[in-house]
């Protein structure tokens, strides 16, 4: 078994006003060097398999299949134990 | 004529939709039950808004998988009407029927409100019997209802006349102050490029009787039984 960590985050250029907001509260108190925020998702997976090709390229197929949308969101494959 | 209104765990106006259809406009519907494959003879069918697997994921990621959507798709295909309303909206998006996406509203409010349309397109299965440039009033109740597509598709989409509803001001003109959401170009409802898949966020079936305060939306329930009539004579 197998265990992957997928972060799926919107594209460059698609409104985050979600990051936005979080970005103005940590104006508010006092963290005014913060110039953006970004919001995204995380996911663990416990896998059954044990090659680590086997595993990054599952992980591929069902981040692109269910994890992200595709139009509006990138994903990165981050670790793989 | 026999429609069919699609639930999924969370589906919450399947019932509105049934009522129009069964009490108001008096034509046969039945329920189809997502886990299902028969579309049991339904000439059209509605995909109904709320929250199916309470929207965990991405409104309308999970529901794209029911095994409904496959009998859907092949309706779809062979150019049976299909109207997806809010979630239905966006799962129809989601399971690729449908372009472009609903992201959260740039207010992030959750906006439950009446809204000004205007009729962009009266060649769909849905628009028939409206008038182009024609104003309606008809709620929304959404909290991601930002329609987005690249620039390059948005293009697309105009040229092609696949924009079928737009959000405007009272007087029915463009404006910032008429797009309660800030999707792009204002758009509030669309259709595929066969023209008989249609998707919006706005919720005809909760306008379609004068003592709910309007009854704009029923023009879009009778254009798409109209619609068949026509096929069948």
């Amino acid at each position: 078994m197998m265990e992957v960590q997928i972060v799926v985050k919107l594209k460059e250029g698609v409104l985050d006003p979600q990051g936005q907001a979080i970005q103005r509260s940590m104006s508010r108190i006092g963290h005014d060097e913060v110039l953006s925020v970004r919001q995204g998702r995380y996911f663990e997976l416990q896998i059954r398999e044990d090659d680590v090709e086997a595993v990054r390229q599952l992980s591929q197929e069902i981040a692109a299949q269910i994890l992200s949308n595709p139009l509006i969101e990138d994903f990165e494959i981050r670790e793989i134990s | 004529m026999k429609v069919g209104v699609i639930v999924f765990p969370g589906s919450n106006c399947d019932h509105d939709a049934y009522h129009v259809l069964k009490s108001v406009v008096q034509q046969e519907v039945v329920f189809l039950w997502h886990q299902d494959r028969d579309l049991q003879d339904v000439e059209a069918i509605i995909v109904p808004g709320g929250f199916s697997y309470g929207d965990y994921l991405r409104c309308g990621a999970i529901a794209k998988f029911s095994p409904i959507m496959d009998s859907l798709r092949a309706h779809a295909a062979a150019g049976g009407p299909v109207l997806g309303i809010c979630n239905g909206f966006q799962i129809l998006q989601e399971a690729g029927l449908l372009p472009g996406a609903l992201l959260r509203n740039a207010n992030l409010k959750f906006l439950c409100q009446d809204v000004y349309l205007r009729v962009e397109q009266t060649n769909t299965p849905f628009t028939l019997d409206l008038n182009k440039n024609k104003i309606l009033r008809i709620p929304i109740a959404h909290n991601d209802g930002n329609f987005f597509l690249p620039e390059k598709q948005l293009e697309n989409l105009e040229e092609n006349g696949q924009v079928i509803f737009r959000y405007v001001d009272s007087n029915g003109g463009d404006s910032v102050t008429g797009n309660p959401n800030g999707s792009v170009n204002s758009i509030a409802g669309i259709v595929n490029s066969q023209r008989n898949v249609i998707g919006m966020m706005p919720h005809p079936e909760r306008a379609s009787e004068g003592i709910l305060g309007s009854n704009d939306g029923l023009s879009i329930i009778q254009s798409m039984i109209r619609s068949l009539d026509r096929v069948k004579n």
